[in-house]
């Protein structure tokens, strides 16, 4: 077993039963101690995030799904940029290229139970940001066409 | 979901044990025991409250090359570059998003030439430059959704 075995095995989740790891174990023929090792030599180094529940926003309610877009002075965005991403309602924050066509720098994802909720967050995003941000914008999701199958957003 | 189901799902969104019996564990901190959360679990998963139960990789970290990629597409040729978009098995997540950029999608492969090369082709084959723009950094804690 290498690592790749072991993320191809845990791709569809951790099976549910008393003992999972040692399920996982017995599949790639490997002990439950190498299992448990590499899990925790992976989250240890980040290439797991997590484990645990990954619940489906739509069915938790949180049916607003806004991508915030920001166009952020250069000069600021490193200082900024954490300060946004640590804010508890932002589950994704990144800074990317600007382009011809696209001033905006910073995205941070804002989930809301209605867009009014979505809205409020993003102006607490922008009072965060002060000047150092010239320009915003809120792209919400219509629809997802790829992921887990055609849902209306 | 009742106040147990709601229980699990706000606490067990991360932290699951690395351990033998994973969630005896974890039923004990929420005040239950192993058969019942297990059962809950697999019911949560069932009705779609979950997507998943197990570990949730970066898959940057893991290898490959990624990027958010976002395309202008005139409302009536839609579903056409939509479709077409999503038949690259490069393509891992797209969205409609309401904009004048209406189609945004993730592209990953396993290394920066072969990115490259799908993004080219998706641009060939639908007919529409591709806004690429991949990540300079990261800044986000994961979050947990309440339930």
């Amino acid at each position: 077993m290498n690592d790749l075995d072991l993320v191809r095995e845990l791709a569809a989740g951790l099976p549910l039963a008393p003992r999972p790891y040692a399920e996982v174990a017995a599949r790639l023929g490997a002990s439950e101690e190498e299992v448990l090792a590499r899990i925790r030599a992976m989250l240890a180094d980040g290439r797991i995030r997590r484990i645990g529940a990954v619940p489906n926003h739509y069915a938790l309610g949180w049916t607003a799904n806004g991508m915030s877009v920001w166009d952020v002075e250069d000069a600021a965005v490193g200082e900024l940029g954490p300060q946004v991403g640590a804010l508890d309602f932002v589950s994704h924050c990144y800074l990317r290229p600007r382009r011809p066509a696209w001033p905006y720098n910073l995205f941070a994802m804002v989930h809301g139970r209605d867009r009014a909720e979505v809205e409020a967050k993003v102006a607490r995003i922008a009072s965060l940001l002060g000047g150092a941000a010239r320009a915003h914008e809120v792209l919400y999701s219509r629809r997802i066409l790829k992921k887990t199958g055609l849902r209306i957003a | 979901m009742d106040e147990l189901d709601r229980r699990i799902v706000n606490a067990l969104q991360g932290g699951f044990p690395v351990s033998p019996r994973p969630f005896e564990e974890a039923a004990r901190q929420l005040g239950t025991d192993e058969a019942t959360l297990i059962a809950r679990l697999r019911r949560l998963l069932e009705q779609g409250v979950l997507t998943r139960f197990g570990p949730l990789f970066n898959a940057e970290r893991l290898g490959g090359a990624f990027t958010l990629c976002a395309m202008a597409v005139p409302r009536q040729d839609f579903e056409r570059v939509a479709a077409i978009v999503n038949s690259f098995p490069e393509v891992a997540h797209n969205y409609e998003r309401e904009h004048r950029y209406n189609l945004w999608f993730v592209v990953a492969a396993t290394d920066t030439a072969r990115l490259r090369q799908a993004v080219a082709a998706i641009e060939t084959r639908t007919g529409y430059s591709v806004l690429d723009l991949p990540k300079l950094d990261e800044y986000f804690l994961d979050l947990r959704l309440a339930a």
